[in-house]
């Protein structure tokens, strides 16, 4: 039951298979069974969920369910949750409390989802491994000495190992996307502004963006549906009106013409990977796709960029983080600057602290032509290769990742080194596309991802191909033994 | 662009983080490393494009400036580090 898609628990909940208390429980149980190996939940919220779980019954009892109503979800712990502790993987927030809940948070809520708890994460959302959370890594299911991804690795773990129906993610510049690749599962970041960021503590303002990690592409849908639309509280959230990502999902793939860029497959992609691909691709192209080499001739310069513009933005949304009005504070500080020093200094682990510094460096007098400036021109000319690239095909079908999950520990010595994990899809987001990855087979025993790339707002047709793909696949039902 | 000790010690300062002085020279080699991984940029001739801070190039919405909000300062301040009589309290700023 478990390991069920969330379209499979809402048949199962509306035809009385189970009630949503029953499988809020089951959850619960195994959460407490193999939480403390695989260190996917920071914070576990059994009364909440119990109480939300027989709420759910309630109404639909009474006949108001929704697809999501008495489904159990776990939240990415960036997400603010009302009364319940939302630490961001920092010590900075470890008894931060929250006064309110994130507008996901509240929709997903609404929506009559049973909130099961918080999941770990790298720290403010800064890391590809999750190795950077103050309350220590999260174990990959498929191989408990690998990282699962990062920064949502804590939620993609969760979603692997059964340990959630569906889980809520952030993606920066592949967040959601390589931590999905790493553990088997569906992730999607959708267009930037597609989702309220309002409540969902800020990293990278412009780039910045939620969504579902699911076991389907299906289940992606369904979220989104209930995520995606305006909110009047983030100023960059799309006023566009709502949409049934669910409507596109059974269309043919007859004439679908698919991009495979030279820069995705080569370099430092694994050749097997590339292998796999290529089975891949013939799979969708027996269901009608057709294929073309294209070119992003820019993308290997999307690292440098992003690695100005996200930490520029971080150092100006981490200074709230001031030891004042909520968070860490240090022990008796001389004065006030000495409490701004040491409450930052202590608060903050080694990577959030490199970056802001990058990002303050950056943006210091003297250097922000040759820096901020310069990488927000390169960000133009990433997008326009996208835009060109989109003038001949109808999305971008590429690796995830470089490879599959790496071990823990393997990567974490040289900050460089794992900013290169992100090559295939930091570019998405300096140009705000909708992306998503989905498993596309096994490499000794460890999932690989498929990364696919639409333009702005053709999050229904991603889906399209994906489910399309999945009804003719069966990497994404494969589950770790845990 | 290679920092060295007072580099960082200038940046730590800007950005109000405390740096003890035992990590100072691995944090300049490793800003430094992250420096020369961005320094690629500066290859590429840009001088004809234009910069872009938003994916869109969509400007900021505005609302109707009328109060929304509703007074919580005793709920929002039940979190904070110190407070007294509804004021935050931190080290003494004027002797």
């Amino acid at each position: 039951m478990l390991s069920k898609t969330v379209a499979e628990l809402a048949t199962a909940l509306a035809t009385k298979d189970v009630s949503s208390v029953e499988l809020t429980q089951a959850y619960l149980d195994r959460i407490a069974k193999l939480n403390p190996t695989l260190n996917a939940y920071v914070t576990i919220t059994p009364e909440l969920a119990l109480t939300q779980a027989a709420a759910a019954d309630a109404l639909r009892a009474a006949g108001k369910a929704t697809p999501l109503t008495g489904i159990p979800i776990a939240h990415k712990d960036i997400f603010c949750t009302r009364d319940v502790l939302t630490a961001c993987g920092s010590r900075m927030l470890a008894n931060f409390i929250s006064p309110y809940d994130a507008c996901v948070v509240e929709r997903l809520q609404a929506a009559g989802a049973v909130m099961l708890g918080k999941t770990n994460m790298d720290e403010f959302a800064m890391g590809s491994s999750n190795e950077t959370s103050h309350f220590g890594p999260v174990h990959n299911p498929w191989d408990q000495a690998r990282v699962p991804g990062g920064s949502s690795g804590g939620s993609a773990a969760a979603v692997a190992a059964d340990l959630c129906a569906m889980a809520t993610g952030t993606d920066t510049g592949g967040s959601i996307r390589q931590p999905a690749s790493f553990c088997g599962i569906t992730g999607l970041k959708p267009t930037y502004g597609r989702v309220s960021r309002w409540g969902m503590i800020a990293f990278a303002s412009s780039l910045d963006q939620a969504g579902p990690l699911t076991k389907s592409a299906e289940d992606a849908a369904l979220i989104l549906n209930v995520i995606a639309g305006a909110d009047a509280r983030d100023s960059t959230c799309l006023d566009i009106p709502a949409e049934d990502f669910t409507a596109q999902l059974n269309q043919p793939l007859t004439g679908l013409r698919i991009g495979l860029p030279r820069e995705h497959f080569s370099g430092g992609l694994s050749g097997k990977v590339q292998e796999i691909l290529q089975l891949a691709i013939k799979k969708l192209e027996s269901l009608g796709a057709t294929f073309k080499d294209i070119d992003l001739p820019n993308n290997h310069l999307s690292v440098p960029a992003y690695y100005v513009i996200a930490p520029a933005e971080a150092s100006a949304n981490l200074s709230r983080f001031d030891g004042a009005r909520f968070g860490y504070r240090c022990e008796n500080p001389a004065n006030l600057e000495d409490m701004y020093k040491r409450s930052r200094g202590e608060g903050f682990g080694d990577e959030v602290k490199r970056r802001i510094m990058v990002g303050t460096y950056a943006l210091s007098a003297g250097y922000y032509d040759a820096y901020y400036k310069k990488a927000q021109k390169i960000r133009r000319l990433i997008k326009d290769d996208f835009d060109t690239a989109f003038k001949d095909v109808d999305l971008i079908l590429g690796p995830t990742s470089p490879h599959t999950a790496f071990k823990l520990g393997e990567k974490n010595s040289d900050p460089v080194t794992m900013y290169l994990e992100d090559i295939y899809t930091i570019a998405v987001n300096l140009a705000g596309l909708p992306g998503m990855s989905l498993p596309a087979g096994m490499l000794d025993g460890l999932p690989i991802g498929m990364q696919l790339v639409g333009p702005a707002l053709s999050e229904s047709r991603l889906l399209n191909v994906a489910h399309q793909f999945q009804l003719h696949t069966d990497w994404h039902t494969q589950r770790p033994e845990v | 662009m290679a920092l060295d000790n007072t580099d960082v010690e200038k940046i730590a300062h800007l950005a109000r983080l405390q740096i003890s002085a035992s990590d100072t020279l691995e944090v300049a080699q490793r800003i430094t490393n992250i420096l020369d991984m961005i320094d690629q940029m500066q290859g590429v001739d840009t001088s004809q494009v234009a910069p872009m801070a938003h994916p869109f190039d969509a400007s900021q919405r505005l609302r109707p400036d009328v109060v929304t909000e509703t007074d919580q300062r005793d709920y929002l301040q039940k979190i904070a580090p110190a407070t007294q009589d509804g004021l935050y309290l931190v080290p003494k700023v004027i002797e």
